[in-house]
């Protein structure tokens, strides 16, 4: 361990390790801290990823593959089911040992990893930010970098202590509960959606197997909802009604910030990437391939700067992230908030149009053109999505 | 211990006090990322709330997912 790097990350999720390894592989020094005692774990997750998002970075790899995902299965309030098929599109993950792969790729690329540094502090030269304070085994240290990178996950605090506000407002914040559990009858090819006041009101319900009869069940809702009803309440109340004395190998509690990226993801010498940038798809919740593409651009940019000795380069980030997904995920947003406020008729009343379209022709599109059937001012935004 | 050794968090705004329920906590960091005074610490499997900041403002106590931080109207003991 030297005391001074080119680039610290902080964080060793899918968003820290992709930083790490990009910035490593153009040749900078790295060095990646983490606060937990190993990378990956606890996994707060429902490990669901497209089969695209991950093949960006990593060849698929049966170790970490928990399940292969071909169908969507939407369940209106009423129990109405929609199925959309779409061939080997997705994955379940195993994401402890995920992270872990992804964390290796950043060593294999020449960056250290430190777990058990719980970052605490900033440095900074003339205001500029220039390391980072923290607490090894009991002991406080720092080290000092060119460009720190914050991957520090949804609890998002190093980017505020650079000045950047990036605490979520808490309506936009999915308070999400989930448990793996053991003996689920689902079909292991399916993700299963559910939606309505009842289940997850301002947000959904997800199972989503994990082979052998094991699924992720959880969901999440929105602070607004949490005022009144907790999302420990909504899970307890499914798992009481539907399954029954399952055991639970596994019980997390997590956030997802669904809301479009923060203003600023960069200044003097940070840059945050991932779910302390707010890089998650507001609309789905999915945030490790988003993650993955934000965390990439990050290290590649802080290893530019740092390569033409040009530090004020790093300030490009925010822009190179907005076009490659920044914008899409604004979109998306703008949806989310329409999808959100739909009455359960109105989820029932979509469920049943999208039924009578034919079967080879039930895409996820189609879900959104019926739902606009019902609600057109959303249109606009959802042709974007398409077309942009 | 003595209860004259006690100290007890205040609240600035209203009667109302926040308390993170020990032993209850998963450390998921949701109470976390919606405080906007940045007044809680939270580590590997440590958490507690920086008082000179904390304006109990309530925001997370809605956002936890499982009724880890709660109200608690007789006062907290830090
Ligand atoms: C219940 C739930 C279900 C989800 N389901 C899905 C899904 O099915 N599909 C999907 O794509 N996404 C899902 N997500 C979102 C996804 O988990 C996140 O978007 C993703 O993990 C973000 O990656 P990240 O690297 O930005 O942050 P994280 O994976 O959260 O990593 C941040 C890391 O930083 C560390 N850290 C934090 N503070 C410090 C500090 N001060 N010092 C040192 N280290 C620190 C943390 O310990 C952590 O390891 C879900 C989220 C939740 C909560
Ligand atoms: S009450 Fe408000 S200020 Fe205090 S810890 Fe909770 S969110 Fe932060
Ligand atoms: S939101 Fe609740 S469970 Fe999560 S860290 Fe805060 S108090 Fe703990």
């Amino acid at each position: 361990m030297k005391n001074e790097y080119d680039v610290v990350v902080v964080g060793s999720g899918p968003a820290g390790s992709m930083a790490a390894r990009f910035a490593a592989e153009k040749g900078v020094s790295v060095l990646m801290l983490e606060k937990d005692r190993d990378v990956g774990y606890p996994v707060r997750c429902g490990e669901a990823i497209s089969k695209a998002g991950v093949e960006e970075f990593i060849p698929s790899d049966e170790k970490w593959i928990n399940a292969r995902i071909s169908k969507f299965s939407l369940n209106a309030p009423n129990g109405t089911e929609c199925v959309i098929e779409f061939g080997d599109a997705g994955y379940v993950l195993e994401r402890r040992i995920f992270d872990y792969e992804l964390a290796k790729t950043a060593a294999k690329a020449g960056a250290e990893i430190l777990t058990r540094a719980y970052v605490n502090g900033l440095l900074f030269s003339d205001d500029k930010v220039c390391g980072v304070k923290y607490e090894y085994r009991g002991e406080q240290k720092e080290v000092k970098a060119k460009v720190v990178i914050a991957a520090d996950g949804v609890e998002s605090r190093v980017g505020r202590w650079a000045g950047i506000k990036t605490y979520i407002d808490y309506r936009d914040m999915e308070c999400c509960t989930q448990v793996t559990a053991a003996n689920i009858n689902a079909n292991e090819d399916t993700l299963y959606f559910y939606f309505g006041k009842d289940v997850a009101p301002q947000g959904y319900f997800w199972v989503f197997p994990k082979g052998g009869n094991c699924a992720n069940i959880g969901l999440g809702v929105s602070g607004i909802v949490g005022k009144k009803k907790s999302a420990l309440s909504f899970l307890n109340e499914f798992m009481e009604q539907h399954y029954p004395g399952a055991p639970i190998l596994t019980s997390i509690a997590g956030g997802v910030p669904s809301a479009p990226t923060l203003e600023k993801i960069s200044a003097p010498g940070i840059l945050i990437v991932g779910d302390a940038a707010r890089q998650v798809n507001p609309l789905s919740g999915g945030g490790i391939a988003s993650g993955m593409i934000g965390g990439s651009i990050g290290g590649r940019i802080a290893a530019e700067a740092i390569k033409m000795n040009k530090l004020d380069h790093i300030l490009t980030y925010d822009k190179a992230w907005h076009d490659r997904l920044g914008k899409r995920h604004e979109t998306f947003n703008r949806i989310k908030n329409g999808i959100y406020n739909f009455s359960d008729d109105k989820f029932n009343n979509i469920a049943h149009s999208f039924n009578k379209i034919p079967k080879d022709k039930r895409t996820l599109g189609r879900v959104f053109t019926v739902a606009l059937i019902n609600n057109p001012s959303l249109l606009i935004d959802v042709a974007k999505v398409f077309i942009v | 211990m003595n209860p004259i050794d006690k100290k007890y968090r205040y609240a600035k705004t209203g009667k109302l006090l926040i308390e993170i329920v020990p032993d209850k906590c998963d450390f998921c960091g949701c109470c976390v990322g919606v405080c906007p005074e940045d007044a809680i610490e939270l580590k590997e499997a440590e958490i507690f709330i920086i008082d000179s900041r904390c304006t109990n403002c309530a925001k997370c106590v809605w956002s936890c997912p499982i009724e880890v931080i709660k109200f608690n109207k007789d006062g907290v003991i830090i």
